[in-house]
């Protein structure tokens, strides 16, 4: 459970990446997890917290990246999984997989939204004038969920653009095109 | 010390509607011929309370006009003046320019001021008649002559003032030696005071005040700031302020240019007498957010936390050293903690249970309009108006309800000559009511009119596809038909019903609430709608079952029964569909497996319970693997975090803390595509 | 710490003179109308009482002279919450007992400046 506790404390992160730490206005603080051997980031502000996997409670008919609903303390919370989301190859949870449950601004107001992913990685605090877009064709992500594209210790991060990402009604009417 | 008025705007508001209310009620509920003081006072004092609260918190526009409104009614009320058909209908159309100027304030809009100011020129045209011998200006207790009261004095000299107050002051609770203290703050003050009128200690009244000033005060200050520090005493005090010159420089007055009083020029617009009529719908996203709770209500919950506070310590304390022989006790708890959490429960729910009389006032003033509009006679009778209902409910169930008074007031009620003709009262009667039953409260809306032409409803719906000639139907069934889509038997399509919605929204609405309605009329007696819904939306008695690993629950009013599944009565009908028929219907099958892809134990039909549901008038039966237990379960919205989903109504939370669907009936059915009006009786063609 | 009873039937001017009123230190009691305030008199007592004139089951005109029966309230200030309109008559009032009057609409700085006149 070493991701969990890194991600706990983004302070003691930010010390051991001091080679990328520019502290002025523009830079953004990113969680970023683990899908397939890529590394993804995104707005730390966003995450509400970082759970570990449980079986959810599935909904009929809609689109099967939608694992289903969990309770978080009273609330229903849908569960998506982001890998069957990006069309990479489904794998069995494991340990480490976990569920980052993300708050969203959308269209209709804030909702709450978990999304399954491998394993959580670190915190970086980015500064988003070095980030790239996206190339136009993508091997196998879909490039409209990417805000852009940054190096990070020689690494490449894909950060997120979670409104489009999690925006359903836009993600319904996309599935039925 | 800057205080934000703005946080008080909500409750103003909510208080100015009620205000409206009242208004309304009192003003519809007046006989002009015996007017009741309380009633006309009640009015009164809701239209002053709303121009106290408007002025305080800034709608100057509503101050405005509440006044004129006001002051009428202050006169009517003192008797000064008398009130008419024309009056009521004046002030009528008062309270809806004030409750339209009241919305648009609400929403942050710019008010629409038009109406209100032809009106309240219509209300300055009645006042300006004047009284008989009356003087309308109340003169201001302290009002000394205003030139007198602007007096400034510049050159060398003091004010004197000479205070005598009666003796009888200090029992208005006004203490001379405050007054004293104001005057000092002003200037230069010497108090010689004078006690020749004080008696012997022994006569002395300790209640009494005998002492007299004599005040000389050095100020730069003009009378009138010294006269307004005793204005709270004019009446219980001899005063003089006299201004002594030491100076031989003669005294100069000066104009207080801030005089603005006199200067209040009444800007008089075209006077044009028509009232044009423009009630525009007040917004829709205004919705009222807070809730009024009574104080007993609020006291029950005190207590009932202050019982589950105990049972908590009670099984905390065994919960610390817990060995198997206290097992009983803590049963014993569990149970206590049980009866806690429902009772609790109960009371939370009353938090936001109002009577429906907040629903039933709209009536009278619509009842009385209708009845001009469509030149009947109608009385309307309101019973139940104390049952209590769910606020959200209660929200929800006013357009229906509304539109189901206004049918009966049109196609319902007849016109005076035909109801005489019919042998009828030349009044016809409408009877709204309301009363619990079981968990659910019922509304009836009566009338003593025509009732249904079923002869007509059934041409109609042959006409139109919905049955055939052949099809045995009763009356009721029959009747019941008005509910579907397009279904409209009036004559004549009239301004008041008959265009706009229909009443399969009426059952479509009251449907999304969970509830039923339903009509039975006896032709030339009338008719009655029954409208039944559940007490609140938060809480639904469901029965638990399972198909495959998956848990539902359905809402326990809407099943009829459960039953095993004997093949041998089950009908392969076209589209795939199966009916298994019992005893006169022929009962659709609808596999939960299939509309919801999930894999059941078992798809033989043999293997499983049929759960018989009732949904907008449609039996279906559900295959479900088992028949789980029965609990009341708190309704959790699904779109709050996600979207609305077909076939499911919302979640909820059993008790192991695992999240269930809750099945929307209704919903299932069209999701299942059974296209079928009602159940049609066995023995027809069907078979 | 000076309590103060506010009498008033309307909510949202309880609340304005309340929050005003402890937002000054002071500590306040409310009551919707004259009968409540009575009551509520009877059992304790108040630096100060601020009422409103026109209420439904029992009017300020009516509280004053009540109150004025009172042992207890014999010399207490009472101050009306009045307007200038026919319908508050500060004559009235006065006559009842009460030692002044504040004028609606009026705003919490009025309030307070006018309620320094009675109380410290």
């Amino acid at each position: 459970m070493s991701a969990l506790e890194k991600s706990t404390d983004p302070t003691d992160t930010l010390d051991s990446n001091d080679g990328q730490i520019e502290n002025n206005d523009d830079t953004q603080q990113y969680l970023t997890f683990l899908m397939d051997g890529e590394e993804y980031g995104v707005d730390i502000l966003s995450v509400q917290e970082i759970r570990s996997w449980e079986q959810a409670t599935s909904i009929p008919n809609v689109p099967d990246y939608v694992k289903g609903v969990i309770n978080l303390r009273g609330t229903i919370v849908p569960i998506i999984d982001l890998r069957t989301r990006f069309g990479i190859v489904q794998e069995e949870y494991s340990r480490i997989t976990v569920v980052i449950v993300l708050k969203i601004k959308t269209s209709k107001g804030e909702r709450i939204t978990g999304i399954v992913v491998d394993a959580v990685s670190d915190v970086y605090s980015l500064a988003t004038e070095n980030m790239r877009s996206p190339p136009d064709v993508s091997s196998h992500v879909n490039t409209d969920f990417i805000k852009g594209l940054i190096n990070v210790k020689e690494k490449m991060v894909i950060l997120l653009d979670l409104d489009k990402l999690l925006d359903i009604e836009k993600i319904q009417t996309k599935i039925e095109e | 010390m800057s205080i934000d008025l703005s946080q008080f705007h909500q409750v103003f508001f909510e208080e100015c509607f009620e205000g409206l209310d009242v208004m309304e009620n009192g003003l519809l509920e007046l006989d002009l011929d015996d007017i009741d003081s309380e009633l006309i006072n009640s009015v009164f004092r809701a239209a002053h309370s709303i121009k106290g609260g408007s002025g305080t918190f800034g709608f100057s526009s509503v101050a405005d006009f509440t006044h004129v409104l006001e002051t009428l009614l202050d006169d009517i009320r003192s008797e000064k003046r008398t009130m008419d058909k024309q009056g009521v209908d004046l002030f009528l159309l008062s309270v809806d320019c004030l409750r339209q100027l009241l919305h648009q304030l609400h929403a942050k809009e710019e008010p629409d001021l038009d109406q209100a100011n032809q009106l309240k020129l219509k209300f300055e045209a009645i006042l300006a008649i004047g009284l008989d011998g009356e003087v309308a200006e109340v003169n201001d207790v302290t009002d000394v002559n205003k030139d007198d009261k602007l007096e400034v004095h510049d050159g060398i000299g003091y004010w004197e003032i000479i205070f005598k107050p009666h003796p009888e002051i200090v029992q208005t609770g006004n203490e001379p030696s405050r007054l004293l203290k104001q005057l000092a703050v002003m200037g230069e003050l010497d108090v010689e005071a004078n006690i020749e009128n004080l008696p012997d200690f022994t006569a002395l009244d300790p209640e009494l005040l005998f002492v007299k000033w004599t005040l000389k005060l050095r100020t730069k200050e003009n009378k009138g700031a010294i006269s307004e520090i005793f204005e709270w005493v004019v009446d219980d005090s001899d005063i003089t302020i006299t201004w002594i010159d030491e100076s031989v420089i003669q005294e100069t007055i000066t104009e207080n240019p801030k005089d603005t009083a006199d200067n209040i020029t009444s800007i008089k617009e075209n006077s044009e007498n028509k009232v044009t009529k423009k009630v525009s719908k007040p917004k829709a996203s205004v919705e009222s957010q807070s809730i009024r709770v009574a104080t007993d209500k609020v006291d029950s919950l005190i207590n009932m936390v202050g019982e589950l506070v105990i049972t908590q310590s009670m099984l905390g304390q065994l919960g610390k050293d817990f060995s198997m022989e206290r097992v009983h006790r803590l049963q014993e708890g569990l149970i206590q903690l049980e009866h806690n959490t429902r009772e609790l429960q109960e009371s939370v729910m009353r938090i936001r249970m109002l009577p429906i009389s907040f629903s039933f006032n709209r009536f009278p003033r619509l009842v009385r309009d209708l009845s001009h509009t469509l030149n009947k006679k109608i009385d309307l009778k309101l019973s139940g108006e104390n049952t209590e209902l769910d606020k959200t409910v209660m929200e929800k169930i006013g357009d229906p309800m509304v539109h189901m008074v206004r049918n009966s007031l049109d196609h319902g009620i007849e016109t005076p000559d035909v109801r005489k003709a019919a042998g009828k009262n030349e009044t016809g009667t409408l009877t709204l009511s309301a009363y619990h039953q079981g968990g659910n409260i019922i509304i009836e809306i009566n009338d003593d009119g025509a009732g249904l032409n079923t002869q007509k409803i059934k041409e109609k719906a042959i006409e139109k596809g919905l049955i055939k000639e052949s099809d045995n139907l009763d009356d009721d069934k029959i009747n019941d038909l008005i509910f579907q889509p397009g279904f409209s038997t009036a004559d004549v399509i009239s301004d008041v019903s008959g265009r706009g919605v229909g009443m399969d929204v009426v059952r479509r609405n009251i449907t999304e609430l969970s509830g039923t309605v339903e009509v039975k009329s006896v032709p030339g007696e009338g008719s009655t709608f029954k409208i039944r819904l559940p007490l609140t939306l938060a809480i639904l008695d469901g029965q638990l079952v399972r198909v495959g690993k998956e848990i539902y629950i359905l809402p326990l009013v809407s099943i009829v029964e459960s039953i095993l599944v004997d093949e041998e009565f089950v009908n392969n009908v076209g589209g795939g569909f199966e009916v298994l028929r019992l005893r006169e219907e022929y009962i659709p099958i609808i596999k939960l497996y299939d509309v919801f892809g999930v894999e059941p134990d078992s798809r033989k039909l043999t293997d499983g319970l049929l759960v018989v549901v009732e949904g907008e008038n449609k039996k279906v039966g559900f295959i479900v693997d088992e028949l789980m237990e029965q609990q009341q379960v708190v309704i959790k919205s699904l779109e709050a975090n996600f979207q609305k989903v077909d076939g499911v109504s919302g979640a909820t939370i059993l008790g192991d803390g695992t999240v269930a669907m809750i099945l929307d009936v209704p919903g299932l059915i069209q999701l299942s595509g059974i296209q079928l009006i009602s159940n049609l009786k066995a023995g027809n063609n069907a078979a | 710490m000076s309590s103060i009873l506010a009498v008033d039937d309307s909510a949202s001017m309880r609340q304005m003179v309340s929050f005003t009123l402890k937002g000054a230190g002071f500590d306040v009691t409310e009551a919707n109308d004259g009968q409540q305030a009575l009551d509520i008199a009877k059992t304790r007592s108040f630096d100060l009482v601020l009422s409103d004139v026109n209420m439904p089951v029992m009017d300020g005109i009516t509280l004053v002279k009540n109150l004025r029966n009172l042992g207890d309230y014999k010399f207490t200030p009472i101050l009306m919450l009045t307007t200038e309109s026919a319908g508050d008559k500060k004559g009235e009032g006065k006559a009842a007992g009460a030692t002044g009057w504040i004028v609606k609409p009026f705003n919490p700085d009025q309030l307070l400046k006018t309620i320094k006149r009675v109380l410290d």
